[in-house]
């Protein structure tokens, strides 16, 4: 590879490497998810008032945007881990790929779950088939198939390149999900909250509604830490570095 | 009502604010020990080959005249 990169970032890159700095990352990443998750839904539940057309159902919203901006936000990540992993061949970045995937599946699951639980009483009904909620559906068979298509080959490289592959093409939807209320008439409200801009939404309900982000956030990284790790030692399991972490566990 | 009741009602809406939540811990409850319980399989591998791998060399170097 050239020489514009720095050599920290290679010496991250190998295995042994990475599995010791994402052990130290690991549990800071998770305590601030914890911590932040714990105070925005404080500040959700309890402190934010009370919505006056929605009363105290719209209080999903503190867990419903959060999962849906990580099911977008792990997809993109998960899309460039893959496209380093095709072209540089970068076995990391094969790891952060795959290891992504369950993690976004999780949060597009819980997406639809809690918008189908939010839906029911303020629409009248548990689901549509309007652009927004389509779409979203549409990433948890894109995670699923990444998940399957990688488990279907017996050589796990060749199966994280084929699962890499799809994982780009599907990269398509993410913007078709942020901008269906935009583009198409939907059921479901348009955005609430302006990253650039001004949002439509008061103080007291916004910052426990970013607290929660920010700990989606955290915990995203924390999770990928610990199943990156594993599939490392899965991965390199012929090698000194994971005989040394087994029979160091082994005494434990 | 007092005040946790209160709470805990949401409105009316409590059945559908409560499952939500217990929707999102329970799946990333999950995602959290699914891992767990792998890196606990991969490592038991690992330390059942270098066991076998020893009882191979043991074997072979007692049976060497």
């Amino acid at each position: 590879m050239s020489t514009w990169i720095p050599l920290w970032l290679h010496k991250l890159g190998s295995p042994p490497t990475f599995y010791r700095v994402a052990g130290a990352v690991r549990p800071w990443a998770m305590g601030l998810a914890l911590l932040c998750g714990a105070i925005g839904l404080y500040g959700g539940l309890v402190l934010a008032p009370a919505d006056y057309q929605q009363g105290d159902a719209y209080r999903i919203i503190f867990i419903h945007v959060p999962s849906a901006w990580m099911s977008m936000f792990i997809y993109a990540v998960m899309g460039a881990a893959a496209f380093v992993a095709l072209v540089w061949r970068v076995k990391l970045a094969e790891v952060v790929a795959m290891e992504s995937a369950p993690i976004g599946a999780a949060f597009t699951f819980i997406t639809l779950v809690t918008g189908s639980l939010w839906g029911k009483p303020m629409w009248g009904t548990w689901w549509t088939w309007d652009a927004r909620l389509t779409s979203e559906l549409v990433l948890l068979f894109l995670y699923l198939g990444v998940i399957g298509l990688y488990h279907a080959f017996e050589d796990r490289r060749q199966g994280a390149r084929a699962a890499g592959f799809l994982a780009i093409i599907g990269i398509i939807n993410v913007p078709i999900v942020h901008w269906s209320v935009t583009w198409w008439n939907t059921l479901h409200q348009g955005s609430t909250v302006n990253v650039f801009g001004h949002s439509k939404m008061p103080w007291d309900m916004l910052w426990p509604l970013l607290m929660v982000m920010l700990a989606t956030k955290a915990y995203y990284a924390a999770s990928l830490c610990r199943r990156a790790r594993t599939d490392l030692l899965a991965l390199e399991s012929g090698k000194d570095w994971v005989r040394q972490v087994a029979e160091t566990e082994a005494g434990r | 009502m007092n005040a946790l009741q209160h709470f805990f009602a949401m409105g009316g809406y409590g059945g559908y604010v409560w499952t939500s939540y217990a929707v999102f811990f329970a799946v990333l409850l999950a995602d959290n020990v699914a891992p767990r319980l792998r890196r606990r399989r991969v490592l038991r591998d690992v330390r059942g080959r270098l066991a076998r791998q020893d009882a191979r060399a043991r074997r072979t170097t007692s049976t060497t005249p």
